[in-house]
């Protein structure tokens, strides 16, 4: 307790003295300006987009985002590969299950709550996704956000029903195809002789749900890339959960 | 006012670190790692962040928790005596 006191004092003194000594909100100085300045003017007359943010991820700096895409593709692919059916293990049917007692199924309330939230998450989701040009958001927070719903289906009914909502076929191919549209999109440019991720389409009217070119479209591939992960990511914890048994 | 709505959300993102290290029962702990997800999104939406806020609600209030709690769940299971034929 003592050493804990002491440590905190001394963390807690630290702490205050950092935060005191922390930038200024809000005001520039020369040094953050010239970088902020220069993208705040850039996103809007350059790429027509007016979320600063999603103009660096997806275009200034695309190149790092693919990276990190990717990064996110091989986890989701090295979790599978770890919780794939071992073959000493069995597959019962899937059910919600502890041993020795049976779960009481979901309460009228949960059902309820559960559903009707469902559709306005995946509402939401796609609004976050498509507008990631125009406001805070975009491909990675809706994608997340779209994985949600079947795990909602999930809370309140079976497993099976998550199942037929989700398909993992689908759903592997979705991120498959968003992960691998990031890349194809980066390529096209090179056929027109410009650089990888350059943003050759129209660029439309700032505000407008269809304007930043290329961003809008790395959106959403980069969308169906999350949810789908994120979909495969939580089929394969719920499959390992419910289904498998230990070897007998 | 914006300083003190950050001041005070700086406090309590010091103390739910503390209380989330204090909770010792991984299962409870996941549900203060939520909590404490959510603070963090109110600090980064504070400090103007509000796309890093929304990242944040997500992954650090749903998603963390949820991986937590189902990886819980495996070794647990795998922790029970059999069951009984």
């Amino acid at each position: 307790m003592a050493l804990f006191l002491v440590s905190a004092a001394v963390f807690g003194t630290i702490y205050v003295a950092a935060l005191a000594s922390l930038h200024p909100m809000g005001v520039a100085d020369a040094a953050s300006a010239s970088y902020g300045n220069r993208i705040n003017a850039a996103t809007v007359s350059e790429r027509h987009i007016t979320d600063a943010v999603t103009a660096v991820n997806f275009d200034f700096r695309g190149f790092d985002t693919l990276g990190e895409e990717f990064i996110m593709f091989a986890s989701v692919i090295g979790t599978i590969l770890l919780l794939r059916k071992h073959r000493d293990e069995s597959e019962g049917t899937p059910r919600d299950q502890k041993a020795g007692r049976e779960i009481s199924p979901p309460s009228d309330a949960v059902r309820v709550i559960s559903v009707s939230l469902a559709g306005m998450v995946v509402t939401f989701g796609i609004y976050i996704v498509t507008h990631g040009q125009v406001s805070p958001g975009g491909g990675f927070q809706g994608g997340v956000l779209l994985a949600a719903p079947p795990l909602l289906i999930y809370l309140a009914g079976e497993f099976q029903q998550f199942c037929r909502l989700a398909p993992r076929p689908l759903v592997e191919a979705g991120e498959a195809v968003g992960a691998a549209g990031y890349a194809i999109i980066g390529v096209i440019p090179l056929f027109l002789h410009a650089a990888y991720l350059y943003n050759f389409l129209p660029l439309g009217t700032p505000g407008d749900i269809f304007s930043g070119g290329t961003v809008a479209l790395i959106d959403l591939t980069v969308g169906l890339e999350v949810a789908g992960g994120f979909i495969v990511l939580l089929l394969a914890f719920l499959e390992e959960t419910l289904v498998r048994r230990d070897p007998a | 006012m914006t300083t003190l709505l950050q001041a005070l959300i700086l406090g309590m993102v010091a103390a739910g670190g503390l209380a989330v290290v204090l909770t010792r029962d991984p299962l409870n702990q996941s549900v203060v790692v939520s909590f404490y997800g959510i603070l963090l999104a109110i600090m980064f939406f504070l400090f103007q962040a509000p796309d890093v806020a929304l990242s944040q609600i997500v992954i650090g209030a749903m998603a963390l928790p949820l991986m937590i709690l189902l990886a819980l769940a495996r070794i647990r299971r795998k922790r029970e005596p059999p069951e009984p034929k």
